[in-house]
């Protein structure tokens, strides 16, 4: 819960780590990102492998506690042991029982952080180390991953040198410098732990209930060398690893390492079913052979190795609580490959010593803290996931990380004291929310409230927001970062202006098609600009465009990113109400603001009756999207404003002359105004940059589109103090790649913010590009 | 398996810093011993083929620790990645293909499959029945020292003879 004082801490703190572990982690997350898209665009059958995977994790934690029983059958069958253990002290227990004070080799194992097994160990005298080289240099810097996959992504190669040189003593031409030179060390040193370790000890990425088979996802080696030379392996995994059988495995290993890192196959996907076959390695006993004498590969390779002990450790510790919870059900078709963390804005800046609990990090990081650690552990972090939704594609088995993250600021949120409700905002709220909710959530969650507000009282309400001391107060009482500039009210909302021009203009007889322009809370009350050159577009290629007041209603959308479901869920229902009318009176619904449309058609089926959503979400379209749909169907582009008319001609009129023929496409050779395009990130989720992008070339204009995953602002983001210098780091590759520019166009209202912020303010709306000038 | 299967199983190999030696069955003692760095130990390969001389079998964990190249079979191939299917097996294998620098893998024409479905396929019984394999796709890398190195843990050269089959 945010108080000024924590406000000011977690400013401090993220400022601290944007200056510290900022740009490693930016530069690697940024290079996992770009990996994952070309491995995925060249992966054949991609959304199907992704829906197979998902289908794979659907069936196994609906079937688990017989899938659990299954695999148990399996490994004893080959001698192993299993133990479920209820919770991180009870698993731990049980290693602590086979280890028993002696000395331990661990491949990266996640599950392991959780239960803290390494202290736990070592307080019975046992020597742990980790043998992941990542894993390695944490331990000896004594910090937490940051990182699910890359564990030290947060660390420099000088840090690392540094590192070693002081720890072990070197120095001059002792000291390793180069990457290959720390490769080396570490491999040498940790090769003396892997000879004399008693206990192997790794994680699993998958289980295989029919076989007892693990599959153990690495690209060092470490964990072949930790599981087969010491005689005595321990596997710690969380339930939800456990699938119904080997064949379920295939979609998983192609896309594991393609989502995470962007490696097509990582080097070693070792598929273990322990005990194994393999000889341990004795090099106590150097000089006796490790098989039997003259047996050649394959020679009884089924049979488990007389000497090996083999312990799989199925830990709870929540999960099988969160199988219950159905909207915590889906973290735990996770397959902890860090996509969600590589394309997060957010993330790619601050690292999950920022964005991550106690162990997980990144934008899962809230499903599984909120489940194995509680909602105290996710608060700390949950509000850095914006719900941009760029993670949603990139999860291999579709998991909707947004909506994950929205739940758990609700129950936060209704978590919280309500001895801490604020006065100051509370005629704000309907209220649909219990609880301590906290007051600048309050406030960007009723935007809507406020915007009327504001354009009733514009331009006193203007000119009272920008003055210091209201500022000063905002920051103090609402987290409402002083040096962002705050959006200015219109006093003509989009609705008064289009009565005012006496409706729609279109007659009814000569009508393509009927829309309703929908008024979202930001066009209606702040950029009402770019609702009128929707109209106007609409006009020009024939549409009868409406706004009735009727439809002037919040979607929802903001109440929503403050995890204000059931506040939310009561404005999706008016919103419906006043656009599912407009859909069955055969209007088309033309959506200006791209998270209003993502909540048509992304979070309207969770707050609404499912055949309501889909008749919404059937009923409308994204602006552009429609401008192109339209275009496609025949209609004219004469009307619309092109590359090079400037504002000042339509596009009809330097054609007029009848030259014939000419069916207004631009010849595509790139030699149009260019203009430089970011979408918004719901858009992009929505896969419509594409018309944007179609319709400005269509109009002659050559585009740029940005290459960075999100703008920064995300909604409310970029307004909270606490927020407000991470979401302008975030922004930085767009200044990088936008900021020669002569034309920036963006579609959302938040991105055009953060923009202007960052380039200076000129940004439009694409609709505004192509509209025909206001006559 | 078909030339394209292959030719695709050569290209994958080549794309994760691996190499394909093709050879006849009789021509394998040869092609093996033009890829070694001595000292070398392996592991006695099935199906009638033979290691070159001067290669130790049955190695010690002294020798394992001193050798500079490892020979094993491999039991399956993927065209798809260039991956070789390695057994876990009681002769030693896992060891053999993971400690020294250089791994040499030996696998047959006919065990390339194109596909990791197909591979997944053909090892489902095996593993029901109790078996161990390694995809090993090149040669072990790590990121985590702030560049990429290849070889980590596990090899840095990863040499893999393809044993054309006799009746072709
Ligand atoms: S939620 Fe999806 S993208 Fe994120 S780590 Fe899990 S599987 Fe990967």
């Amino acid at each position: 819960m945010s108080k000024p004082d924590s406000r000011a801490e977690t400013a401090a703190r993220i400022r601290h780590l944007l200056e510290t572990e900022g740009d490693a982690v930016a530069e690697n997350t940024r290079g996992f990102n770009r990996g994952r898209h070309e491995a995925v665009r060249e992966l054949e059958g991609y959304e199907a492998l992704k829906s197979e995977a998902r289908t794979v994790k659907e069936d196994a934690i609906e079937r688990l506690p017989e899938l659990i029983d299954d695999l148990r059958e399996a490994v004893e069958a080959n001698g192993g042991r299993v133990y479920v253990a209820d919770d991180a002290a009870d698993a731990n227990a049980y290693v602590r029982e086979v280890v028993d004070g002696g000395t331990v080799v661990k491949s990266k194992s996640m599950t392991t952080e959780e239960l803290e097994l390494n202290e736990a160990l070592e307080a019975d005298g046992a020597a742990v180390t980790e043998t992941d080289l990542g894993e390695w240099v944490l331990q000896l810097a004594d910090e937490a991953p940051s990182h699910i996959v890359g564990p030290a992504i947060h660390k420099s190669r000088e840090g690392i040198a540094d590192l070693f040189a002081e720890t072990f003593d070197l120095a001059g031409e002792d000291r390793p410098e180069t990457a290959e030179e720390l490769t080396r060390f570490a491999r040498e040193r940790l090769l003396r732990d892997i000879r004399e370790a008693d206990v192997g000890v790794t994680g699993a990425n998958f289980l295989a209930a029919d076989s007892g088979t693990m599959a153990l996802v690495t690209s060092e080696g470490n964990a072949r060398k930790s599981a087969v030379v010491p005689d005595t392996h321990v596997a710690v995994a969380g339930v939800e690893k456990v699938i119904p059988t080997v064949e379920d495995l295939a979609p998983f290993i192609e896309l594991i390492g393609r989502s995470g890192t962007g490696q097509d196959i990582t080097s070693y996907v070792s598929l273990l079913t322990p005990p194994v076959a393999s000889p341990p390695v004795r090099f106590s006993e150097s000089d006796e052979p490790m098989a039997d004498a003259g047996t050649a590969a394959g020679d009884g390779a089924c049979e488990a190795h007389p000497d090996r002990e083999f312990h799989l450790v199925l830990v709870d510790n929540g999960r099988l609580a969160m199988r219950e919870d159905d909207d915590l059900r889906e973290t735990l078709y996770c397959i902890r490959c860090g996509a969600c963390s590589n394309s997060c804005g957010n993330f790619q800046s601050v690292g999950g010593h920022a964005f991550g609990g106690e162990t997980y990090s990144g934008g899962i990081a809230t499903g599984w803290e909120a489940g194995v650690e509680g909602l105290d552990t996710a608060a700390e972090f949950n509000d850095l996931c914006t719900g941009c939704s760029r993670c949603v594609p990139a999860c291999p088995v579709k998991i909707d990380i947004p909506w994950i993250n929205t739940v758990v600021r609700d129950r936060i949120n209704r978590g919280g004291d309500p001895g801490r409700f604020d006065p100051l905002v509370e005629g704000l709220t309907p209220d649909d929310e219990s609880g301590g909710i906290d007051p600048s959530k309050r406030l960007f969650g009723n935007f809507d409230t406020l915007a009327k507000l504001g354009s009733a009282t514009a331009p006193l309400s203007n000119w009272g927001a920008s003055l210091g001391p209201v500022r000063a107060a905002m920051d103090r009482w609402l987290g409402i970062a002083p040096e962002r500039d705050l959006p200015t009210f219109e006093r003509e909302t989009l609705v008064d202006w289009f009565e005012s021009r006496g409706g729609p203009r279109v007659s009814e007889g000569m009508a393509r098609r009927e829309a309703v322009v929908y008024p979202d809370t930001y066009t209606n009350h702040v950029a009402v600009d770019r609702g009128k050159a929707a109209v106007r577009t609409l006009e020009a290629l024939g549409v009868r465009a409406h706004v009735p007041e009727s439809t002037a209603v919040a979607s929802g959308r903001a109440p929503l990113s403050q995890g204000m479901v059931e506040t939310a869920r009561g404005k999706a229902e008016r919103c419906r109400d006043a656009l599912l009318a407009e859909v069955d009176a055969g209007r088309d619904v033309v959506v200006i603001e791209p998270s209003d449309l993502a909540a048509f058609e992304r979070e309207y089926e969770r707050l609404l009756p499912e055949a309501d959503a889909t008749a919404l979400a059937d009923g409308c379209y994204e602006v552009l999207e429609y401008v192109y749909g339209l275009l496609e169907n025949g209609a004219e582009p004469a009307g619309l404003a092109a590359a090079g008319d400037g504002h000042a001609a339509g596009y009809g009129d330097s054609r007029g002359a009848g030259d014939g023929g000419d069916d207004g496409e631009s010849d595509g050779d790139g030699d149009g105004i260019p203009v430089a395009y970011h979408a918004h990130c719901q858009q992009r989720t929505l896969d419509l940059e594409a018309h944007t992008v179609a319709v400005l070339e269509r109009l002659g204009y050559d585009v740029t589109t940005s290459e960075t995953e999100c703008c920064g602002m995300a909604g409310s983001f970029g307004y909270k103090s606490a927020y407000y210098e991470l979401s302008m780091d975030v922004g930085e590759p767009l200044v990088e790649q936008f900021g020669d520019a002569d034309r920036v166009l963006a579609s959302g209202t938040s991105c055009c913010e953060q923009l202007d912020a960052l380039l200076g303010p000129s940004t439009e709306h694409p609709i505004e590009a192509i509209a025909p000038p206001e006559r | 398996m078909s030339s394209d299967t292959l030719s695709a199983f050569v290209a994958g190999a080549e794309d994760h810093h691996a190499s394909v030696h093709p050879s006849a069955p009789d021509a394998v003692p040869g092609t093996v011993a033009d890829l070694i760095d001595p000292p070398a130990v392996g592991v006695r390969l099935p199906d009638g083929l033979d290691l070159p001389e001067g290669v130790a079998t049955d190695p010690t964990p002294a020798e394992l620790d001193a050798a500079n190249t490892g020979i094993t079979a491999a039991r399956l191939a993927i065209a798809d990645y260039g991956t070789v299917v390695l057994e876990s097996d009681a002769a030693g294998s896992e060891a053999v293909s993971l400690f020294p620098e250089r791994h040499v893998a030996v696998v047959r024409a006919g065990d390339v499959v194109p596909g990791m479905r197909e591979a997944i396929g053909r090892l489902g019984d095996r593993l029901r029945d109790g078996a161990s394999e390694v995809l090993a796709t090149g040669p072990s890398a790590t990121a985590d020292m702030g560049d990429l190195v290849i070889g980590a843990h596990g090899p840095r050269e990863v040499e893999i003879v393809l044993v054309e089959d006799s009746d072709e």
